[in-house]
């Protein structure tokens, strides 16, 4: 197999709080290719969003790198200077965020701030930024990008505002772009008109893609392969069609047993017990699905399988959901 | 086929007033030469006709900005309309203003469940101090009898009795949901209004308090007005679903069959819009451009027009209405009756 786009290899972040230490990131290991999507998927507080913060370096102060490496074209990012990372930034690996009117520059046109980019990253000159940026504007689907070019950020639609983050991620081509929660908050129709761009752009550069879900439906329909992420590990990681018709970690199947969409009745969704554990807990169990894993074994507070951050699937369980499982739920 | 419906809403229309645009000298020449001038209205809700019948779930779906909120607000009385009705059971209750509604005997009767309980809750109440108040200033109790409804109404919604005394800070997301969902259920309303109320909540929690929502309606024999956009959850709770567009409902009927053979083409639009591993992107039906402004629409055109795959000049002639096309379900198209598209 080729180099992967980006290799995270056991990588964990802790958070000093004023009520202790969080372990919010435990030895997560993935890997995504080049053309590839990848979906992360996962609850509120599952790590997703840290897990990519830590890779484009753009970790709270109070966070804290303690293991791991996430290496993009031999670079690893996360032993790498502020310097070397302002290059990457933008240039290599690109990020578009929930919300995108908060993430924009409130009070500067969203054509300056696309010129911005290309300016800094894309070996463009001033004076053919303008002409650049409205370029990219109507790569992303903009009607009237000249106008357009012109607006507030306050001036445009939520829709409007998530293709002029696209359009700034997109700006310097970068080999990978990190999308986290890039439709949240947006309609279905604009949802989907959003995907449709980002994948579009992403088959025309081989941009390998992480977007980053707690929707896996949007999951399912749009990504290859989908990471699981349960309360900062990796619980499981298979090619998308095999993780629905096979999921073998009892979490995953319990997530997908919760999700509306493939049944016709609501007493056919499953809940799923139990709460998070608290990621303070000085003892935290080895799995930190434990307790509130219907399959728990005694061996599973003391040890966890390791995972091959290079292998395209990933499992950490000792008592797998054996294969042909449909139906059978918790 | 229902014999007497709860909520009978008809002809209602909300409009709001904005200011004329332009500075003073451009408008008093746009006065001399035009004489004078209209104030400009935005259409929020527009002749908006639809029942929910005693123990069904209407679910109510549409874009941001197609007017569910405004709707909802008129029918939960919290503000007042232009035009039409709403009754409920057998009382009028357009006639009495939103300003005094708090302060009647129906206002007990229609409850409504808001979006984040973790910000339509007052932060400085507990979430007993939560539950009380409407059974204190609706029902008027007080002492031991307050206590223990207040106490039932948590206990009917899943909250632990020790977690009455917290903040809402101090609860979870779910939590805070079956807080909002007790405080609105505690004066036993006939009608509960349900805005998204599972929106910021994780799917396994989600499903809990939908199956929550599901036992209490039986329970209490409420009806319920649901607000959500996720199709997928009005097609699992709701009896029958309004599409709304541009402050139209467009299309209604029961809820399965409209997303299995959605007649309006923005219908159509939504329904293709929901993830969906088993169709490839490619080929569903997209909407391009943006949602026309809702601002002195055209009354002879389709509002859906600008965005519509299959607009005619006829759609900018006429504005279509609702019609049936199979019995239960209607669509305001002019090219509905020709059936589904395959």
């Amino acid at each position: 197999m080729a180099a992967p786009a980006l290799l995270v290899d056991n990588l964990s972040v802790e958070f000093q709080t004023r009520s202790g230490v969080v372990k919010a990131l435990e030895g997560v290991s993935f890997n995504v290719a080049k053309g590839e999507t990848l979906a992360v998927v996962g609850e509120s507080g599952s790590g997703k969003s840290v897990t990519a913060y830590a890779v484009m370096g753009i970790l709270d102060a109070a966070a804290a790198v303690t293991s791991g490496r996430a290496v993009l074209g031999g670079l690893d990012l996360l032993a790498a200077s502020k310097e070397a990372m302002a290059e990457v930034r933008g240039r290599e690996v690109a990020m578009i965020f929930q919300n995108p009117r908060t993430a924009l520059n409130p009070i500067r046109r969203v054509g300056d701030q696309i010129a911005d980019v290309l300016l800094r990253h894309a070996n463009v000159t001033p004076n053919a930024a303008p002409r650049e940026a409205i370029k990219l504007l109507e790569t992303v689907g903009i009607t009237d990008p000249v106008r357009r070019a012109k607006a507030y950020p306050f001036e445009l639609s939520g829709g409007m505002c998530q293709r002029v983050m696209i359009a700034i991620a997109l700006a310097a081509q970068p080999s990978l772009l990190i999308a986290d929660e890039p439709t949240t908050g947006l309609d279905v129709t604009t949802q989907a008109i959003i995907m449709d761009i980002i994948a579009e752009r992403a088959s025309a550069t081989g941009m390998a893609t992480i977007f980053i879900t707690h929707d896996l439906g949007l999951a399912a329909e749009r990504a290859d392969r989908i990471v699981v992420m349960h309360a900062g590990h990796v619980v499981e990681a298979q090619r998308t069609r095999d993780l629905f018709a096979h999921p073998r970690h009892p979490y995953t199947q319990a997530l997908i047993a919760a999700t509306p969409g493939h049944t016709s009745r609501l007493a056919e969704l499953s809940t799923i017990g139990g709460n998070l554990p608290d990621l303070r807990a000085a003892k935290l169990p080895a799995c930190r699905y434990a307790a509130r894993c219907p399959r728990k074994l005694a061996i599973c507070d003391s040890s966890l399988p390791s995972i091959d951050p290079t292998a395209p699937e990933a499992l950490a369980c000792h008592n797998p959901v054996s294969s042909p499982p449909m139906g059978e739920a918790a | 086929m229902k014999p007497e419906p709860l909520l009978d809403v008809a002809e209602l229309s909300k409009r709001y007033a904005l200011q004329p645009s332009g500075s003073p000298i451009a408008r008093a020449i746009r006065r001399l030469r035009h004489g004078p001038e209209a104030v400009p209205k935005l259409h929020a809700v527009d002749d908006v006709s639809f029942t929910i019948g005693r123990g069904e779930t209407v679910g109510l779906v549409g874009e941001s900005g197609c007017g569910k909120s405004t709707l909802v607000r008129l029918i939960a009385r919290l503000i007042d309309g232009n035009e039409g009705s709403i009754r409920l059971g057998a009382s009028e209750l357009t006639h009495i203003p939103a300003k005094r509604f708090a302060s009647v005997d129906e206002r007990v009767k229609i409850q409504m469940v808001f979006q984040d309980a973790g910000e339509s809750i007052n932060p400085r109440y507990t979430a007993s101090d939560a539950i009380s108040d409407p059974l204190r200033r609706l029902r008027g109790l007080s002492g031991d009898a307050l206590r223990s409804k207040v106490e039932e109404a948590a206990t009917r919604c899943g909250l632990p009795l020790e977690l009455l005394s917290r903040y809402p800070h101090q609860l979870s997301g779910g939590q805070r949901a079956r807080v909002g969902i007790a405080r609105a259920i505690a004066v036993e309303p006939e009608l509960l209004i349900l805005d998204e109320p599972t929106a910021a909540l994780d799917v396994s929690v989600q499903v809990v308090i939908l199956q929550l929502l599901e036992k209490l309606k039986v329970e209490l024999g409420m009806s319920y007005l649901f607000v959500s956009h996720d199709l997928n959850v009005v097609r699992l709770l709701c009896d029958r679903v309004l599409v709304m567009y541009l402050g139209k409902i467009v299309e209604s009927g029961p809820a399965r069959e409209v997303f299995a053979n959605p007649a309006h083409p923005y219908t159509r639009a939504l329904v293709d819009a929901v993830p969906d591993a088993k169709r490839p992107p490619s080929g569903r039906v997209r909407l391009s451009g943006e949602i026309a402004s809702p601002i002195d629409p055209d009354p002879n055109t389709c509002r859906f027009v600008g965005r519509c795959p299959k607009a005619e000049s006829l759609c900018r002639q006429a504005m279509p209405r609702l019609q049936p096309v199979r019995p239960g379900h209607q669509a305001a198209c002019h090219f509905s009756s020709s059936g589904p598209q395959t």
